[in-house]
């Protein structure tokens, strides 16, 4: 047994319910801690940013649209694949970090329980920041938190699978569609995260994860006229006025976060007023 | 003279002895009246007379008033209790009641908004604003943020015209309440009623520096915006300038509300009460002569009942009372500027040489001051400048729709997203259209209603945050999680 060959898996993007190579056929090296080979991800282009904020665009009517409690079901399906899947995730973040199994299991752990923490915000957000507004006058006001659009966010580096469900869960918990710059050096969790995306009902679009340069790819999202948020978390606090300058052309709502915690979905969440007379 | 049967209104002038008006202003910085150096005119829009002399705020007056500020923030307003604080609100709503006449009048001779507007809709809900916001003083922890939410500090604010005194109220109100101290600056063409408001300030005996009114045009508000003691910069106006401070702010830890332009859609589905909707339509796009970010300046109509709402839309428009903005029978009055009126030409003109039909409101303009006549634009298609552009003017695109779904995307389809009308009896069509629509406040058989507990502000384009209401009051609290 010990003779046999390795089938090793190519590690691509995930976009659209898909899994394709980045149009650019660029790539990138990701080495473990000790500098061995791992695996050759896709270096994302722009064309394939442009090609995820289409599938996002495209399937963002459609999930908004989809009940609470629905998406709330799709969150903890997402939560039970990745419970099924432990082993390979923990084997994937000490190979590529060099962390203890220990640790791995903790993150693995964290990341399941995390899921389905926020999966049971989507029908409780709205009694949160929603409100019956007592105007002066006789009519019925009232004020309710609803999805923003399209969403990108960039992942922190660490802990690459704790990190990537943090930047997604809180953003498609209220409605919106994402895309997803994962690790760049430990962007084998977020791949592999994608095939319990693909397995988790999760409708084609709702998720896009890209790989590549943070460098890169966020300016590109900061300018694209098409996202209407992005959680800039994953990027470091020099590049933050940077990309808040360029994302002002479209008055992009830029956040970056520390916690998880309600108001890190209601970030990228709208509040709509609506008024209708009382009356006879 | 024919046979034409008409009651004619006998003019109602409301009088201009309460106010006094001084030839020259200065800078209301540290509680007192402070001299400007440069100066530059006021005028009435309706009769183009010169008003008086507004100071020019340069560098030297704005740092005062930011020193002022801070110096309030930390030796008084962020060490008064909540309850303390909220009793100076309540004062100035008291006072702003008392004096409320001279305040719609002032404002009336400043911004050229008729009298009935600015007495029944500006000064009345500018009061409102303070008497909501004073409740909340005390009541910090309670509004979401945690249990020890904090000011920001020094809060700058810039405000538009359309709304002089309101869109103080908007910006004040909240920011003291919740321990914000504030710099302000009016807008060019109307510092006259945030002036009175200054004395509405000392007569409250509001601690010195608390709020300071520095007056000016658009370099005094960049002055506001890059001054490195400001915490916190609230703005209502144009998107292109909202883009503009959005920019000036990125490399800064500065919080940020924006409450930019529109170009709201106001939708008639052929089971709307066509009377009302007629009326909602008028309200709509010719309320405070359309100077209004959320007018319904897009009326998006379903084909099947066009012909009968544009027959009755020109019959209503055609009773609309243009002229002294003073006289209480009023409905349109003057154009605040001459900037502003010349914008309304141009992109009008474009309306024309773009092949849509215009139709404008038989009446008798005055010849002083600035006018223009209600007027509407049929055969509009969504690539017209003027179905895209903000007018801000007393001017109606009309583009029409076939079913439910087209009209919602032609709503949709606009970079901005403040507000949007809907016109229906069916109320499941009324929710769905409301969910439909990506605009921030949607009127459901109603148009253009403003109350300090209901949040107002815009998705997309149309700016960052709230004002009004519990998500208003949080832009100017630290707490939240986000940065």
């Amino acid at each position: 047994m010990s003779n046999r060959i390795d089938v090793k898996k190519t590690y691509k993007l995930f976009i659209n319910g898909a899994f394709p190579r980045t149009e650019s056929g660029r790539t990138y090296e990701v080495k473990n801690a000790k500098g061995i080979f791992i695996a050759n991800p896709c270096l994302a282009s722009r064309k394939d940013l442009k090609d995820a904020v289409v599938a996002a665009r495209a399937a963002q009517h459609g999930w908004n649209k989809a009940t609470a409690y629905n998406k709330g079901q799709i969150l903890y399906r997402l939560a039970e694949m990745l419970e099924g899947r432990r082993a390979q995730f923990v084997d994937e973040i000490v190979t590529v970090t060099g962390v203890t199994k220990a640790k791995a299991e903790k993150e693995v752990t964290d990341s399941v329980d995390r899921l389905v923490w926020y999966a049971g915000w989507s029908d409780k957000i709205s009694s949160l920041s929603g409100a019956l507004n007592p105007v002066a006058g006789p009519y019925y006001n009232f004020t309710i938190p609803e999805s923003m659009g399209v969403i990108a966010a960039i992942a922190p580096e660490v802990p690459s699978l704790l990190g990537l469900i943090d930047s997604l869960a809180p953003i498609i918990v209220g409605g919106n569609t994402v895309i997803v710059l994962a690790s760049t050096k430990a962007p084998l969790s977020a791949m592999s995260f994608a095939e319990v995306i693909a397995t988790s009902d999760v409708p084609a679009g709702v998720i896009n994860i890209l790989t590549g340069k943070k460098d890169e790819i966020t300016p590109w999202m900061a300018s694209h006229m098409d996202i209407d948020g992005l959680d800039i978390s994953g990027l470091g606090a020099k590049k933050h006025a940077e990309i808040k300058f360029a994302g002002a052309e479209n008055i992009k709502r830029i956040y970056s976060f520390k916690n998880a915690d309600p108001g890190r979905i209601l970030a990228f969440m709208e509040n709509k007023t609506v008024w209708h007379p009382i009356g006879l | 003279m024919g046979e034409k049967l008409t009651f004619e209104y006998a003019p109602a002038p409301e009088s201009r002895a309460l106010v006094s008006i001084k030839p020259k202003y200065g800078h209301f910085i540290g509680g007192k009246f402070v001299a400007g150096s440069k100066h530059f005119p006021t005028i009435n829009p309706a009769t183009e007379e010169v008003l008086s002399q507004i100071a020019l705020a340069g560098k030297n007056d704005i740092d005062a008033a930011v020193k002022a500020a801070r110096k309030a923030y930390t030796t008084t307003w962020s060490k008064m209790s909540g309850k303390e604080r909220g009793k100076y609100l309540f004062r100035i709503a008291r006072i702003m009641q008392e004096r409320s006449r001279e305040f719609a009048v002032l404002e009336t001779l400043d911004n050229g908004k008729p009298i009935r507007e600015s007495r029944d809709v500006d000064v009345p809900l500018a009061a409102a604003h303070f008497f909501y916001h004073a409740g909340w003083a005390d009541k910090l922890e309670y509004a979401g943020l945690g249990t020890t939410p904090k000011a920001h500090g020094v809060a700058g604010q810039i405000i538009p015209w359309n709304f002089p005194l309101l869109m103080l109220a908007w910006k004040v109100a909240p920011a003291l309440a919740a321990g914000n101290t504030v710099v302000l600056k009016p807008a060019e063409t109307t510092s006259l009623t945030a002036l009175l408001f200054a004395e509405v300030c000392q007569q409250a005996e509001l601690p010195a520096g608390v709020v300071n009114i520095v007056t000016g045009d658009g370099s005094t508000g960049a002055l506001i915006v890059n001054h490195p003691g400001i915490d916190k910069i609230a703005f209502t106006g144009s998107t292109e300038v909202g883009k503009i401070i959005a920019r000036a702010v990125a490399p800064t830890n500065k919080s940020v509300t924006l409450e930019l332009g529109g170009k709201a859609a106001n939708i008639i589905f052929e089971d709307a009460a066509i009377d009302e909707s007629v009326e909602g339509i008028v309200n709509g796009i010719f309320f405070n002569q359309g100077h209004v970010c959320c007018a319904g300046s897009r009326l998006i109509l379903q084909e099947s009942i066009a012909d009968e709402v544009l027959e009755k839309l020109k019959n209503r428009m055609a009773k609309i009372r243009v002229g002294d903005p003073m006289d209480k029978n009023t409905d349109l009055g003057a154009i605040n500027s001459k900037e502003q009126l010349l914008k309304i030409r141009e992109l009008t003109a474009v309306g024309d040489s773009e092949g849509a039909q215009r139709w404008s409101a038989p009446c008798d303009l005055p010849g002083k001051g600035f006018w223009f006549a209600p007027t509407i634009f049929t055969g509009v298609t969504q690539a017209h400048r003027i179905a895209r552009e903000e007018i801000f003017g007393p001017v109606l695109s009309i583009l029409t729709f076939r079913t439910p779904q087209e009209g919602i995307d032609k709503a949709n389809n606009t970079p901005f997203g403040l507000s949007a009308g809907i016109w229906s009896e069916k109320g499941s069509k009324i929710l769905w259209a409301s969910q439909q629509l990506r605009a921030g406040v949607i009127w459901a058989n109603t148009f253009n209603k403003f109350d300090p507990t209901s949040p107002f502000g815009g998705y997309k384009e149309s700016g960052w945050g709230r004002e009004g209401g519990r998500h208003g009051l949080s832009a100017y609290l630290k707490g939240v999680s986000h940065e």
